[in-house]
């Protein structure tokens, strides 16, 4: 019988080991789950829930999370070594996590994107290597809700999670140098926005108005490790009224 | 108060101990590159070890300082001059308006921080006031100096201000005075050549073939020329995996050494991606991130291995020095 609700013994996979001398990884298996992202949510919430004495910040990913502290306030606290003792500290918080994010409504955040245009240099080589229209292109992309799995990369660049496998397309031969701030890609089975202007190899299709890192608000990324997005269509004017709004 | 860029080197920025907090958002702590360069320049003027300070790399600056400063200079030594006059580093140096600060050529290190008293007056971005230059944020505008700029300067603290009017006292008639004393160089010691960088297995290691496990400890890396604040590039043996493979991408930290597919080592410095998707063959222990900071372009390095254990109690034995200078410059800094 196919197991609905993870119970501990799914844990047996977890497995923690130092980065370092100030930080511990909990690592959920070795593939991308959905599975293992709720795991990685759960310990998330639980550690902002619940911070230990000596906690610096965590770092969520596809299947773990990093969690940093600072070694002498650690060992002030404790007789075992710093890294010991965080490693204990969260195997006890693992008993402590529920799964239950899974059951909760997901936030999806719309992402206006303009597909065509100046904004879609390469939207013409994506349509011919998947032999479909650039409108077939188009729709594919802004079907699914993406899960986010992870921010990294850059600031506020967000791992997505869910492209139609029709879309997949090989990175650029020769990387660009400069790729626009909000520009949206595919490359492999990956799609993605860029959120700094940054050199990049990803095959681009559009591009939103929305500034997906925004240094002086109080929360810099505009998505966060477990929100699902959809990409929705909006012409040029749309793009410019927007962009207009955003600064 | 402020100071005027006459010239800017090559690579001068704000830098503090780094953002904290903002990693899960992508946000790299950037900060100074060697940090306890930083927090002992700011000792030495009677900071709090976290202020912000300047990073000078390779090449120095010409500043003038259009008001009255308490100045300190730490890690790379490049043969600072006030006035044309030689300054010794590692000291506290009061400076009166009009006084400019210029440099010679790189002797041993990399990197040079000057630290002032009060520190800088720029706002902080997330926390900080470290720049970040990809992200154009921290700092003078989320970028290093350019000539003309103005940088204005928090001005001097009570305590700063004592000092340098204890300073200056021991030569009133000069622009600048400075200490006759300097931390214990036993517990502060000044960069040097190609250095041993020890460093803990990463978590990866067992991906590796043994001989790029054995060549990886045995033999030498050079610094390329391709490294900037993000990471060492390193050149040697080139370090392949026993079968090729995806790694997915999580946390890295400060001195992790990634091995791209090519098989060229990278070492993760102070503006490092806060995630990474290539296997970690080691970790640099945080006691040598100092020594790692000052290598100089060009040359080499050698890794070697030590345990957990030891990491951790070379780290707490680099904490022990830092705070016994603390208390010994507490003591000359209030009894000047």
């Amino acid at each position: 019988m196919e197991n609905l609700y993870p119970t501990p013994a799914t844990r047996a996979e977890v497995q923690l080991y130092p980065l370092g001398e100030s930080a511990v990884v909990v690592q959920f298996g070795d593939a991308i789950k959905r599975h293992a992202h709720h795991e990685v949510q759960a310990l998330s919430a639980y550690l902002d829930a619940h911070p230990f004495p000596g906690f610096v910040e965590y770092v969520p990913a596809f299947t773990t999370v990093t969690v940093y502290y600072n070694p002498l306030e650690v060992s002030l606290a404790k007789e075992a070594s710093p890294s010991d003792s965080v490693a204990e500290t969260l195997k006890q918080m693992l008993l402590q996590t529920t799964t239950e994010a899974e059951n909760t409504a997901p936030h999806v955040i719309e992402i206006p994107v303009c597909y065509g245009g100046k904004f879609a240099p390469d939207l013409a080589f994506v349509a011919g290597h998947t032999h479909l229209s650039q409108e077939e292109v188009i729709a594919l992309h802004t079907q699914p809700e993406y899960l986010v799995y992870m921010i990294g990369f850059a600031p506020g660049f967000p791992y997505l999670g869910g492209m139609n496998e029709q879309l997949v397309v090989p990175r650029k031969e020769k990387p660009r140098t400069k790729v626009p701030a909000g520009s949206v890609g595919i490359a492999g089975k990956q799609t993605g926005v860029y959120s700094i202007q940054t050199p990049g190899g990803w095959q681009l299709i559009g591009r939103t108005p929305l500034r997906l890192f925004t240094p002086h608000g109080p929360t810099p990324s505009l998505l966060s490790a477990g929100d699902y997005i959809r990409f929705v269509p909006i012409t040029e004017r749309e793009y410019e009224r927007t962009q207009q709004h955003e600064s | 108060m402020s100071l005027s860029v006459i010239s800017p080197g090559l690579l001068t920025t704000i830098q503090d101990l780094g953002r904290r907090g903002y990693r899960k958002e992508g946000v790299p702590t950037s900060g100074a590159m060697d940090t306890v360069a930083l927090r002992v320049a700011n000792l030495l003027v009677g900071n709090p070890e976290r202020t912000a300070g300047i990073e000078i790399t390779f090449l120095g600056p010409k500043i003038r300082f259009e008001t009255d400063h308490l100045i300190a200079l730490t890690g790379a030594d490049l043969q600072p001059k006030l006035n044309g006059e030689p300054i010794k580093m590692n000291r506290p140096v009061a400076v009166r308006a009009g006084g400019v600060l210029t440099f010679g050529g790189l002797r041993a290190g990399s990197r040079a921080y000057l630290a002032l008293s009060g520190g800088l007056a720029v706002p902080p971005v997330l926390g900080s006031q470290a720049t970040y230059l990809r992200a154009g944020i921290g700092g003078l505008g989320g970028r290093a100096f350019k000539t003309g700029d103005a940088v204005p300067s928090a001005g001097l603290t009570e305590l700063g201000r004592k000092i340098w009017q204890a300073l200056i006292a021991t030569q009133p008639a000069h622009a600048w005075a400075q200490a006759k004393w300097t931390p214990d160089p036993k517990l502060f010691p000044a960069p040097h050549e190609s250095p041993f960088v020890r460093a803990i297995r990463g978590q990866e290691y067992d991906l590796f073939s043994e001989q790029s496990q054995h060549d990886f400890w045995q033999q030498e890396f050079i610094v390329t020329s391709d490294s900037d604040r993000m990471g060492y590039r390193l050149q040697g043996p080139t370090l392949a995996r026993q079968e090729p493979g995806e790694v997915l991408s999580s946390a890295v930290a400060f001195g992790t050494i990634q091995v791209p597919n090519e098989g060229n080592p990278i070492a993760l410095l102070a503006d490092h991606q806060t995630t990474g998707g290539y296997p970690r063959i080691a970790q640099v222990v945080a006691a040598d991130f100092s020594c790692l900071a000052q290598v100089q372009l060009g040359r080499k390095i050698r890794f070697r291995e030590v345990s957990l254990a030891e990491a951790q109690e070379l780290y707490a034995q680099q904490e022990k020095a830092i705070t016994e200078i603390k208390q010994a410059l507490h003591f000359k800094l209030t009894h000047l």
